[in-house]
């Protein structure tokens, strides 16, 4: 609060702010089980860590480490318990995934093809519906002489712009698609919670230009593979990866008296973006969240100066921006380029540290500094803990967490391991506390559909209408997981129109998306194969077979408590199912 | 940061909470108290001009010869000549497409705050309207918007309906903790959704029956539709206004949705904000003159700003409407008959209580050397005085959190009195 709030305000507030909380931890354990039965069940956990066959922390593991139950995972971790399925989910290299699901993933553009040849078909797509409106523009001025212009340029001008978006409308979709099956599909469940909670934490827009081309590439380049690796790696590969470099500037960024500046009319100037960002956002936070272990990172305006000095010329090859040739087949590790011209080459002193003039190594040096530092242990820890454990989290988990990262040179598996074996994890305390993001909601709510989905649009508009647009966070700091975020009158209203779409058989996801109305260009572009699209054909009724409840009741087991039940199973069968991915149950995690 | 939020976003649920089911139509407004039902009847609407609009063309200074010299085939002719512009002050003419506006200029309920924006630099839309929607220019990580902010320390009671945008999407500017009601565009306000059958509606009661954060929500939002689906209900006062219209149905897009705001904002009386965003103005070619792109676009803005003023009635004289747009566009055409991103635009106030028939502002000039970076009309008035202006002096808002609103915002002697007082 303000200092100028009347204290008699302050304290109205605090008061439902209690009452709100205690509200919240009483309906979970009024929905699942009788306090005794919840009691039992806490000290069997406290005796045994985790017992084959507690349901409670069945449910628990399959909505933190997956993002919930398909059908037959929850018999699957009865059977084979928890912390053998933790144990598989923190190994994602050693599970196969079915050669029918690679297809799914590798037949999309966005993911089979080198950032360089994306970066073409961008490029040459813009460049085409620029000329193509150039020449509308002067044709219709010719046509109009000395009359003002007429209504048919603006016309023609909307055709041109409709196939230009048509073009870019390939690159999302394919982005869009490629995740969404991931997070849906595939057993590597962690892997993909986990690529979520870094995009986000490493977030990029995808509406910045040539960003619309790269967030999937980043995606797959920068993000899973090291989703569960060591953080510098991960950090090193989203600092040089074009994305990044182009949606928070680092590629103009360029030294005051470096040799591209020396004999310049027009100086090109230092970028503070990144460098500020990368210390605020991806390493040292800001508030020092948990506030205890002395790990506050003192850093001022002057250390994000010199820090950005440090990393000037971290840039990505020329050719993307367009001009100088093809890019063709060039992945996107090789685009990054250090351009010594651009480089500061002053004497930087940095949170304490004397930085003599070392080119692109400065750089380096930053990352392996940063990434740690005790400050980014406890950031990532709270993170994280806020993640998977609770939106205000057990400052002795974050301890633990700043630990261990600490000891392990900032490996993400093993703080991932310590994380969920924890006590406060299993705690019942945690379990259902989280409220779910609009993205872990619709994607639980297709998983436990058991729906083998082949088109991804509905899902898309539902997240846009969340206010969480996939890939869609304008800010460099993604989107938040709590439920101060997300908890609003119109969301729950939209989320219930979902379930019930969903439920009825409305959104058509398990056929594919009619073919689109315009000619897809990026094949003639050339450096852009794009499937082949079907002839249109008469189109079938929009519709699939609607959900039975009983079957998801089956699927989502113990996720769902019994005064859920009750009311489903005493409703009228069509309703039945809606009531389920509807309930407030469902809505947490 | 987050703990604010949080504690705040609670005290709106629990406000829910204490209405429970209850309709929040006049009767809740109604118990509020006097002082409060006063404040709470001032109302700004605040309509986004996605793309940057050619201000130089919304109100062209046409008495400076730079003017013509600079926009040899898209200038506006001088007032009184062939589709020339309509006159305002003898310095500035107002785009003939915006001629529905006039009657409300010599009214003295239009204004303009001219040579008006964001003072930081960038030409990219992204950015621009990022920063313009979140209120701190040159800052990207505010994660709220300033009307999400605006929202949360008004006086009075919150309502399910006080903050309102129309559109699918949530914009940047309303980003927060607060909640925000949304009125679909088009026929869309009105289209029944699954909530709306009562069958349907009894069973999620009895799930969303206790006294949690979460079922509190949901009734609540249950509260805001009811609110809004009432408030659109033809079949109240508005019959005698479209017999006046025999039953014309008016033109798509805009002025529709400018009609259905009206209605609601006339029905709801705890609606106190609202949000439009309109695309289309980023006229690199072809941008026309008295006819052609612009004007297409101009058109039915002013159509719709004038139903607006109309239709609101007796509101109007409490409402103070707001255009504007992320930054304007240069002062010279391009080579392709259009104009490129620019620096300072026009910022357009309308209502009751809008000091107007006025272009307010201190006017640079458009000679080459007033101009910023020797292309763009220069800004004299940063867009965020001018809002929080609205904000104290129209909407009661408190002076001592406009801090909160516009966090760094320098301090200016010369902010342009656009409302009465």
């Amino acid at each position: 609060m303000h200092p100028e709030t009347p204290p008699s305000r302050v304290s109205r507030v605090a008061a439902q702010a209690r009452s709100s909380v205690a509200a919240a931890c009483a309906l979970s354990a009024a929905i699942a089980f009788s306090l005794a039965a919840a009691q039992s069940i806490a000290s069997d956990q406290q005796a045994n860590g985790s017992r084959v066959g507690d349901d409670a922390l069945v449910a628990h593991v399959l909505n933190r480490v997956a993002f919930g139950p398909r059908p037959g995972d929850v018999e699957r971790v009865r059977r084979i318990g928890v912390d053998a399925y933790i144990d598989e989910q923190l190994q994602p290299e050693r599970i196969s995934v079915s050669p029918a699901y690679r297809q799914r993933i590798d037949v999309l553009d966005v993911q089979r093809l080198p950032a360089g040849t994306l970066i073409d078909g961008y490029r040459t797509a813009q460049r085409d519906a620029r000329e193509a409106q150039r020449a509308q523009a002067l044709q219709a001025g010719a046509a109009a002489g000395d009359k003002p212009v007429d209504d048919g340029l603006s016309e023609q001008k909307s055709d041109v712009l409709a196939t230009r978006r048509q073009q870019y409308r390939v690159l999302t979709q394919q982005a869009y698609e490629a995740r969404l099956i991931q997070a849906i599909d595939s057993p590597r469940q962690l892997q993909e919670v986990m690529t979520d909670f870094w995009y986000n934490h490493f977030n990029v827009f995808v509406g910045k230009d040539l960003d619309r081309a790269l967030v999937s590439n980043y995606e797959r380049d920068a993000i899973r593979p090291y989703a569960l690796g060591h953080f510098r790696d991960l950090l090193g590969a989203t600092a040089k990866h074009p994305a990044m470099l182009f949606y928070l500037d680092n590629w103009l960024s360029t030294g005051a008296d470096s040799d591209v500046n020396r004999n310049a009319k027009q100086k090109a100037g230092l970028n503070e973006n990144y460098a500020r960002e990368l210390m605020e956002l991806h390493t040292l936070g800001v508030e020092n969240e948990g506030k205890t272990g002395g790990a506050v990172a003192n850093y001022t305006q002057k250390d994000v100066t010199e820090l950005a000095r440090m990393l000037t010329g971290w840039t990505f090859d020329g050719r993307a921006t367009g001009r100088g040739g093809p890019l063709e087949g060039v992945e996107s590790a090789a685009l990054f380029t250090f351009a010594p011209r651009r480089h500061d080459n002053g004497t930087k002193v940095w949170l304490g540290h004397r930085i003599t003039p070392n080119g692109e190594q400065e750089g380096e040096f930053a990352l392996d500094v940063l990434a740690m530092h005790p400050a980014t242990a406890r950031h990532l820890s709270y993170e994280l803990a806020q993640s998977f454990v609770a939106d205000e989290p057990p400052p002795t988990l974050v301890d633990r967490l700043t630990a261990r990262y600490l000891a392990t040179d900032g490996d993400i598996r093993e703080v991932m391991r310590t994380l969920l074996y924890s006590a406060e994890f299993r705690d019942r305390k945690a379990m259902t506390a989280k409220f779910k993001t609009p993205y872990q909601y619709v994607v639980s709510a297709t998983r436990a559909s058991g729906v083998d989905v082949l088109n991804v649009q509905p899902l898309v508009g539902t997240l846009a209408q969340l206010g969480m647009p996939l890939y869609g966070c304008l800010t460099p700091d993604g989107y938040k997981n709590t439920e101060a975020a997300w908890l609003n009158p119109e969301g729950m209203t939209r989320r219930i129109n979902f379930a019930t779409a969903l439920a009825t058989g409305r959104l058509a996801i398990d056929r594919p998306a009619p073919p689109p109305a315009a000619p897809v260009a990026m094949a003639a572009a050339g450096a852009m194969p794009v499937k082949a699209v079907a002839a249109p054909v008469a189109q079938p009724p929009q519709r699939m077979s609607p959900l039975q409840a009983v079957p998801l009741l089956e699927t989502l087991g113990p996720t769902i408590g019994d005064k859920t039940r009750g009311v489903v199973l005493g409703t009228e069968p069509q309703l039945a199912a809606a009531l389920v991915l509807g309930s407030p149950d469902f809505m947490r995690r | 940061m987050q703990r604010r939020q949080f504690v705040r976003m609670l005290s709106v649920a629990g406000a829910g909470a204490l209405t429970g089911l209850m309709p929040m139509g006049r009767s809740a407004w109604a118990a509020t108290t006097p002082s409060a039902a006063s404040a709470s009847q001032k109302k700004m609407v605040v309509i986004f001009l996605r793309g940057a609009v050619d201000g130089l063309s919304v109100v062209a200074p046409y008495a400076e010869p730079d003017y013509a010299r600079y926009r040899p085939t898209i200038g506006l002719p001088a007032p009184g000549k062939t589709d020339g512009l309509l006159d305002l002050d003898g310095h500035f003419g107002l785009h003939p497409a915006l001629a529905p506006l006039m009657p409300l200029w010599t009214s003295g309920k239009l204004a303009f705050v001219h040579a008006s924006g964001s003072p930081d630099p960038t030409r990219s839309h992204f950015d621009a309207q990022d920063y313009m929607e979140s209120g701190t220019p040159g800052q990207k990580r505010t994660s709220d918007g300033w009307m999400n902010r605006l929202l949360g320390e008004l006086p009075g009671r919150p309502s399910a309906t006080r903050g309102l945008s129309v559109g699918a999407v949530l914009p940047r500017i309303y980003a927060g903790p607060v909640p925000v009601a949304s009125m679909a565009e088009g026929q869309g306000a009105t289209r029944p959704t699954i909530l709306d059958q009562p069958h349907v509606a009894d069973a999620f009661a009895r799930l969303y029956d206790g006294s949690d954060a979460t079922s509190r929500t949901y009734r609540e939002s249950l509260a805001a539709r009811r609110e809004v689906l009432a408030s659109l209900d033809p079949s109240a006062m508005e019959k005698e206004q479209m017999a006046a219209n025999n039953g014309a149905p008016l033109p798509n897009g805009f002025p529709d949705d400018a009609a259905r705001l009206a209605r609601l904002m006339r029905n709801d009386p705890n609606v106190q904000l609202a949000f439009v965003a309109l695309g289309g103005w980023d006229t690199h070619a072809g941008q026309g003159t008295a006819r052609g792109q612009l004007a297409n676009r101009l058109n039915p803005l002013g159509q719709g700003l004038a139903i607006l003023a109309d239709r609101l009635g007796p509101v109007f004289d409490d409402t103070v409407v707001v255009v504007m747009s992320e930054f304007g566009r240069t002062a010279r055409e391009n080579g392709n008959r259009g104009t490129d991103h620019g620096h300072g635009n026009a910022m357009w106030v309308l209502g009751g209580p809008v000091a107007g028939g006025k272009v307010h502002g201190r006017w640079p000039g458009i000679d080459e050397s007033s101009l910023n970076e020797n292309r763009d009309l220069a800004i004299t008035t940063d867009f965020r005085d001018v809002v929080a202006d609205v904000a104290e002096r129209h909407l009661a808002f408190p002076a001592a959190q406009l801090a909160q609103l516009f966090p760094d915002r320098p301090v200016h002697g010369d902010t342009p009195r656009i409302l009465r007082t």
